[in-house]
């Protein structure tokens, strides 16, 4: 049991500059102004000058006073930097959308640096004709748009046995939210036509690592997708341009970047990557296998530890962000005080099969101390459960898939930080 | 029912030669699996010139690298050490995985009977075969591993029914709230300031020895 009379002992870097900008808005917003405010009474040079022209500029960056809102990777996870993973600053996003630049990466053998000219898919194994498209070939089947989350099956997978890293960044930011355009998987199937016999696909990537992984044919000819864009424009290439497979609701693992071969199968071929990685350890020794669905999951973005209550008593945004790889979101309720009760938040949007949602809850802040969680409830009538209820199911042990509750700490002076609690 | 797919004529046909570059995972029942062996003995000559430097001239792993031996009868612990011996269900992967994916790095650079007798001395680190064995295409599937039987398939729509639950608590839920666990103890959150990271060293340090890479 820790001593909670004891205030944080060692303050973050991010949460004092978070403090000290505050602030300073904080005054400048005060209700009543005693003195005519100068960035008013004064003129300023941007209000008399000029700004830069429209070609300074081709494709841009975000502003220099947004540097801190970057992916950012966490050393000692890892063995190196290669085979690893970074994070998406979703404590400082709104919306739902994650903007490409800083939308988290997981490599296992780096991102490759692969050219359209270059790119090659293959469909082989049990079908009629086994075919090689080009990236233009590629570019001539009927195209859908869809919005999906790509969850690292790791995701919160540091904080199995506790609280430990202190920011939503690092807790939940293995996560990217995109508006997906390619071509449905069952097309290219469809095109080399699948045999009786096939009832698995082997999906492997271009890089060293391949990252092969078997999924059934079913979930193949339902809602997977062969995507070339997200968010408008092209995949990065750390996110596996020119081509990946999206595979919605299913772990991150799964959505193979710079595919290049797709095999129909009579077996799943249980590979690396679904045998030693992305298997499930029970207590009893036990593992779970094709663990695919990520389960009803949400956190508050804000206020969260990197994203600190800076102005004070009053009115004060609640809000995070809720997906389910089963279904759509249906409800996010929200308690300030551990969960003793419970508020339904305001989703800003009904919710997208197995994409992310953005909710929100107004309240008045008295300034006390807060116990901040949200829970998640899916189309399926599934509740995100407790971090407690998920372990009395699985131990401790079972590194992937932890969708449990989060919950975050607020003193009187509006700073977060990770904590479990009773 | 649905009729029959429309063709769009893109594409061409994928050659053998195509199909055999590309097409090479290993699948449980040996199906892919190239002619070919590989003695422990040519095996631990290779390990040593090719995986040593990180996975240890024993396969017991260097530094934060994976351990590829031991751990046997650890799965049910508190910290289970989870290797091909002591995880892994087929050999198959094990053979598939190093001859496409390893060395990390140089990877596809190993002939099909050196990734033979790689398997096979991983197999005598993992004291699962004597010292003069032998693995080849004809002998891979009498190889027993430890852990064939260790894995469930997805159970929890049946182990976790009592999640669906649609009217979960919304008042009275619970008397109290005590905190049980702070992250801020434990302190190994990446700080922005790096004058702060050298002091932090240690306790990184000591968690990540707690940690699963």
């Amino acid at each position: 049991m820790t001593d909670q009379s004891q205030p944080s002992t060692t303050r973050r870097g991010f949460i004092k500059a978070g403090l000290a900008t505050g602030g300073a808005i904080a005054a400048g917003g005060a209700a009543n102004a005693a003195e005519p405010d100068p960035l008013i009474t004064e003129i300023q040079p941007w209000a008399q000058g000029l700004g830069d022209g429209v070609d300074a500029v081709p494709y841009g960056l975000p502003i220099e006073y947004e540097d801190d809102v970057i992916r950012r990777n966490v050393e000692w996870l890892t063995a190196d930097t290669i085979s690893s993973i970074n994070f998406t600053p979703i404590h400082a996003l709104d919306g739902t959308i994650t903007p490409q630049g800083c939308a988290f990466e997981r490599h296992h053998s780096g991102a490759i640096e692969l050219r359209k000219q270059d790119y090659r898919l293959m469909i082989n194994g049990l079908v009629d004709r086994p075919l090689i498209f080009t990236y233009e070939d590629l570019e001539r089947f009927p195209r859908e748009n869809r919005v999906y989350f790509c969850e690292c099956a790791a995701n919160s997978g540091m904080e199995w046995a506790g609280a430990q890293l202190n920011g939503a960044q690092f807790t939940h930011g293995m996560i990217h939210n995109m508006e997906y355009s390619g071509v449905p998987l069952r097309t290219l199937l469809e095109e080399a036509g699948v045999q009786t016999e096939g009832k698995w696909i082997y999906v492997e990537g271009a890089d060293a690592s391949s990252n092969g992984r078997s999924i059934p044919l079913e979930k193949a000819m339902d809602d997977v997708l062969v995507a070339f864009k997200a968010n408008g424009e092209a995949l990065r290439k750390e996110h596996g341009y020119p081509v990946r497979l999206v595979v919605p609701g299913w772990e991150g693992n799964l959505w193979v970047k710079w595919l290049r071969r797709i095999e129909v199968t009579p077996q799943a071929i249980q590979s690396r990557e679904e045998t030693s990685k992305y298997t499930d350890t029970l207590a009893d020794g036990t593992s779970r296998k094709w663990t695919w669905e990520m389960d009803a999951k949400s956190v508050i973005t804000s206020p969260s530890p990197q994203s600190p209550i800076t102005h004070g008593p009053g009115p004060l945004v609640i809000t995070g962000l809720a997906w389910s790889g089963r279904g759509a979101i249906e409800r996010v309720d929200v308690t300030i005080d551990g969960g003793k009760t419970w508020q339904t938040a305001r989703l800003a949007q009904p919710g997208q099969d197995k994409a992310i949602s953005r909710f929100y809850l107004d309240i008045e802040w008295d300034g006390s101390e807060m116990f901040l969680q949200s829970r998640a409830v899916d189309s399926t009538g599934y509740v995100q459960p407790t971090k407690d209820q998920l372990r009395e199911v699985r131990g401790l042990n079972s590194i992937y898939h932890n969708n449990g509750i989060q919950t975050w700490w607020v003193n009187g002076n509006g700073e977060a930080e990770n904590v479990e609690i009773s | 029912a649905p009729a029959f797919a429309e063709k769009f004529g893109l594409g061409r046909p994928a050659l053998p030669e195509e199909i055999a570059a590309w097409n090479v995972d290993v699948a449980p029942d040996g199906t892919g699996l190239p002619e070919g062996s590989g003695s422990v003995e040519d095996g631990e000559r290779l390990f040593s010139d090719n995986c040593a430097v990180c996975h240890g001239e024993f396969a017991e792993g260097v530094g934060n690298w994976p351990k590829l031996a031991g751990g046997e009868g650890t799965l049910d612990h508190e910290d289970p050490l989870k290797t091909v011996g002591s995880y892994w269900p087929y050999l198959s992967t094990a053979w598939d995985y190093v001859h496409r994916s390893m060395p990390f790095g140089g990877a596809q650079s190993l002939s099909v009977d050196e990734v033979y007798a790689i398997t096979a001395y991983i197999l005598y680190s993992n004291y699962l075969v004597e010292e003069d064995f032998v693995l080849s295409n004809e002998n891979f599937l009498d190889v027993e591993m430890p852990n064939a039987d260790g894995f469930i398939v997805d159970d929890r729509e049946e182990a976790e029914a009592h999640f669906w639950n649609a009217e979960p608590c919304m008042e009275d839920c619970k008397d109290s709230v005590e905190i049980t666990m702070r992250a801020a103890v434990l302190d190994v959150t990446p700080e922005e300031e790096t004058d702060e990271v050298a002091t932090e060293q240690e306790e990184i340090t000591a968690a990540a020895d707690t940690q699963e890479a």
